[in-house]
């Protein structure tokens, strides 16, 4: 199921704003990839790339080629719907859909790209929900809102939503930021299972956390304001955070920099 | 004491020595207010040089004197302004309501005295000036018909337009609709109606009707979709723009397609706003006169047939009562007055209740 993301030269373009630049790196399957980076270095735009949301923005363009197991998405002929259905999203606020209940937040994906049956419906969204550590805090209340959840349960929601679809990669961008210690904690772990099927990509701000999850970590930065962001070093994560060979990484890790 | 009395205006104030405060007791405001009516109403007839509406306005800025002073003597300047300011504020609010309570008022207490089965049951076919009966049934049908009509054809019409300049548009193309909208919304409605009656009645409905110009129902709901269409448009496109980013991401990132997305998700949550325009846009559609007039021509009789004849309306029917010399049109008048409002009152709350009906609200 898991697949390997590689991106070659990879460089994002708000309008005339280059925002990152020859990107290189390799993500193997069922693994945690952590991006770390001060603010505005073109992690999460690099992250968005990855399944051409990046290109949702008036004027946001990407070139360079990014492959999921030697296909590549920015192909004229590949279809952006497939694309993000391969490569789901979790974002940095909850966002469930206000007008749908939980069950039909969760199976949301499914409903809307043509998935009727009933049956079918409710195995999915248990096996989500249940996926996504969720199932028995809301299984007696499937039909109430999907908002009238706490935070951290609604991206919990948010996950299961994404999972459902039975995508191969998952992006997570800085799902924990909007959550308290708890529902960080719940959301880690998490990860941690979900490692079995997927592949995870994670942008995070909290070092302790990419500590904590990643198996490699990538570590972004510019220069100042308005240069675009680059990789500065991308290694397995003990290497980073214990002996990085790069010493802007060291600055940032420790604390001297950002 | 004059240095620290001093500089407590220069300095930010200091740490007050208590939480608590002196405050007027509960009565003092009704009681300032009793008092400043009283005497303003002495002063008022004293003087003998105005009725009851000087006594309330000249007691209402008594009202506000006395209270800022008496609240400035015991609560202190903050308190004093902060109710002065409030007792401002609810002074608006009751001035931009008496204009409606009285207009409601007028209505209510003029139309009931022909609020009566016959009304609702007859038209004005054959009724003379000395006839106390007539009704309009006529002009009910009328205005359903239109304005039912011209529902139909802005609603899906307004909302793709939105839909186009919020989701799609983009650049010069984009920006000239969404111009024309905005100039589309000073249209007078008796421009709408000299349109309609040159382009509908006089050149395409001879085609339909053996080679003579014919009035009908549908060329007045053309009309007043010409006056519909620019206020849906701009009520649906700002509910639209204020459905967030993140959930149309959100879908997208689900792999949805972009105008699954827009039906699905973009349009479902925004329901309840694009009703509040559609139905501000039918209310007034239904009270427009002019272009019916134009290009519907009124009339006293029962037409149910919107493509064809003479079909007059609730407001046509206002107008050619209030200026009838029968004595007894203009309790006619009234009352259509009123059943238009109730008409759109209810079709309004219906509307609320319909799009409110999504079970998760309940």
């Amino acid at each position: 199921m898991a697949k390997r993301v590689s991106a070659t030269n990879v460089t994002a373009y708000y309008g005339g704003f280059k925002a990152i630049e020859n990107i290189n790196l390799t993500v193997e399957p069922k693994t945690v990839t952590a991006l770390i980076g001060p603010s505005g270095c073109g992690k999460s735009t690099f992250l968005r790339s990855i399944n051409r949301m990046h290109e949702v923005l008036p004027g946001a363009r990407v070139e360079g080629s990014l492959t999921i197991d030697d296909q590549d998405i920015y192909d004229r002929d590949v279809d952006v719907t497939a694309v993000r259905r391969t490569i789901g999203m979790v974002f940095q606020r909850p966002n469930p859909f206000p007008t749908m209940s939980i069950f039909e937040n969760v199976v949301a994906g499914l409903k809307l790209n043509g998935v009727r049956k009933k049956s079918i419906l409710e195995d999915a969204a248990e096996k989500a929900l249940r996926a996504a550590n969720l199932w028995g805090e809301v299984k007696d209340r499937l039909g109430k809102p999907g908002a009238g959840l706490s935070g951290g349960q609604q991206q919990r929601l948010c996950i299961a939503r994404t999972i459902a679809v039975e995508p191969q990669v998952v992006l997570m961008d800085e799902p924990c930021s909007a959550l308290d210690p708890i529902s960080t904690l719940a959301i880690e772990d998490l990860m941690f299972q979900l490692k079995d099927k997927f592949t995870i990509i994670i942008v995070t701000h909290n070092m302790q956390q990419a500590a904590r999850v990643s198996d490699r970590t990538a570590f972004f930065s510019i220069e100042k304001t308005g240069d675009p962001g680059r990789l500065i070093e991308y290694d397995n994560t003990q290497k980073i955070f214990s002996n990085p060979s790069v010493k802007k990484t060291e600055d940032y890790i420790t604390g001297r920099f950002g | 004491m004059t240095t620290t009395a001093t500089s407590h205006r220069t300095r930010p104030p200091a740490q007050p020595d208590s939480l608590r405060a002196k405050r007027l007791p509960w009565y003092a405001a009704p009681a300032i207010a009793v008092v400043a009516l009283a005497l303003s109403a002495v002063i008022v007839y004293g003087a003998g040089v105005g009725g009851p509406v000087l006594v309330v306005v000249l007691g209402a800025i008594l009202y506000l004197v006395g209270l800022f002073t008496a609240a400035n003597a015991v609560e202190g300047r903050r308190s004093a302004r902060n109710r002065t300011w409030s007792a401002l504020i609810h002074s608006a609010f009751v001035l931009a309501v008496l204009p409606l309570v009285s207009v409601v008022w007028t209505l209510v207490s003029k139309g009931a005295s022909r609020l009566d089965a016959n009304f609702f049951q007859t038209s004005m076919n054959n009724i003379g000036a000395r006839d106390a009966n007539g009704g309009a049934y006529h002009a009910i049908v009328g205005t359903l018909e239109q304005v039912g009509i011209a529902t139909l054809i802005t609603v899906p019409l307004g909302v793709l337009c939105a839909i186009y300049i919020v989701e799609y548009g983009r650049g010069k193309f984009a920006f000239a609709i969404r111009f024309f909208v905005d100039v589309m919304t000073g249209i007078p409605s008796i421009v709408s109606g000299l349109f309609v009656l040159a382009f509908w009645v006089l050149i395409v409905s001879p085609w339909f009707n053996d080679g003579r110009p014919s009035f009908s129902g549908f060329a007045a709901a053309l009309a007043l979709s010409v006056l519909m269409l620019p206020t849906i448009v701009r009520s649906t496109e700002e509910m639209l723009r204020l459905v967030p980013a993140p959930l149309r991401e959100g879908a997208y990132a689900l792999g949805v397609p972009k105008w699954k997305t827009i039906l699905r998700v973009v349009l479902p949550t925004a329901l309840p706003g694009i009703v509040t325009g559609v139905m501000l846009a039918i209310a007034r559609a239904a009270g427009e006169t002019a272009p019916v007039l134009l290009v519907a021509g009124g009339g006293a009789a029962i037409n149910t047939n919107p493509f064809e004849n003479n079909q007059s309306s609730l407001s046509l029917f206002v107008y050619q009562q209030a200026g009838d010399a029968s004595k007894y049109a203009p309790a006619r008048a009234w009352t259509a007055a009123l059943t238009l409002v109730a008409l759109v009152l209810i079709l309004t709350i219906a509307a609320k209740l319909l799009a409110r009906r999504n079970r998760l609200s309940r």
